[in-house]
């Protein structure tokens, strides 16, 4: 019986151990660092088509200390089940130009709470030009770092 | 001697406490007060402004749906609000993508990834209406049992509004 009983409190400390580790890496994942994999053409020529390891930091949309030119990681506004990756182009109150898709010109002001993003591949990226400004909401991260390829190693600036 | 490694014990325990909370309401339920008439009957039925928080309803949401964002009409869901990330706002799914939703000037295709909120009292409540269909990606939690104040605990039922919806 004694026996049983040690063996109890042994697995329940082992399997207590292993919860923490699993919430430690939760918090770590969602509120401060995570590795992201990157697919596409969309932001050539910053990003491969190949696919990029790239570090994202999940600390300066929090604070709200994106500007236009960083590089983030956002839920798609099409399909939440997906993430993309796309360069902030107007913070909300700003005034951005662009071609739509019949190739005229428009130009519109960011509204509140929203942000406009593009892919740095025109021609191929499916980003706010289709979709219009998206929540600020809906951004997930900031890229900062890419891990691979090794030629590219290095912080992804501006 | 003994005082460092007690206030080092409380310190590593109230950590350990504080990952596995932001774990559990993160990924599998969370408790949140509701503030405000919006979504009267169903939540905060009479609102007395003097006695303000005391009398919020404190709802149980569920996180699970997040994992294939699955939605149905009727749902009651917490997002964050298109225009201010740091608003969360409570209320009611009336149309999913591919429906087509009638306000009160026009019908609205709702666009893919996204669906059309309203609160349940329509007098009051800052929704869809305003700001047009919400991304499912703003979700954050369905909600499903009123956990507080005690008489009024159960399970939050869906609703349907009639002829408001009509799915192509």
């Amino acid at each position: 019986m004694r026996q049983w009983m040690n063996i109890a409190k042994e697995a329940i400390a082992r399997a207590s151990i292993v919860v923490k580790f699993i919430c430690l890496l939760h918090v770590t994942d969602s509120y401060l660092l995570s590795s992201s994999h990157v697919l596409g053409p969309s932001m050539l020529p910053t990003l491969n088509t190949t696919g990029d390891v790239v570090l994202v930091e999940h600390l300066s949309h929090r604070i709200g200390k994106l500007g236009s030119g960083d590089l983030v990681l956002v839920r798609s506004p099409l399909d939440p089940k997906k993430s993309i990756t796309k360069r902030i182009i107007a913070m909300e109150g700003d005034k951005v130009t662009f071609s739509a898709r019949n190739h005229s010109f428009r130009s519109l002001v960011v509204p509140k709470g929203h942000v406009w993003i593009q892919g740095d591949n025109l021609y191929v990226s499916r980003d706010s030009r289709e979709f219009g400004p998206i929540p600020y909401g809906l951004v997930q991260g900031k890229v900062f770092f890419r891990v691979w390829p090794p030629k590219g190693f290095g912080s992804l600036g501006q | 001697m003994g005082t460092p490694s007690v206030l080092w014990s409380i310190a590593k325990k109230s950590f350990t406490v504080g990952l596995v909370t932001v774990t559990v309401s993160d990924r599998f339920a969370s408790i949140v007060p509701v503030r405000g008439a919006s979504m009267s009957p169903t939540f905060n039925p009479k609102t007395n402004t003097s006695l303000g928080s005391l009398s919020d309803d404190y709802v149980l949401v569920e996180k699970f749906c997040l994992r294939n964002y699955k939605f149905s009409h009727g749902d009651v869901i917490v997002f964050c609000s298109p225009n201010d990330h740091k608003e969360k706002h409570v209320k009611r799914i009336v149309g999913l993508p591919g429906d087509w939703v009638g306000t009160r000037y026009d019908v609205v295709k709702i666009p893919e990834g996204h669906c059309w909120v309203e609160g349940d009292s329509s007098s009051s409540s800052k929704d869809s209406r305003s700001f047009g269909p919400v991304p499912l990606g703003l979700v954050n939690g369905r909600a499903t049992h009123i956990l507080w104040p005690p008489h009024r605990v159960g399970s939050i039922d869906r609703k349907v509004a009639q002829n408001r919806v009509s799915s192509s």
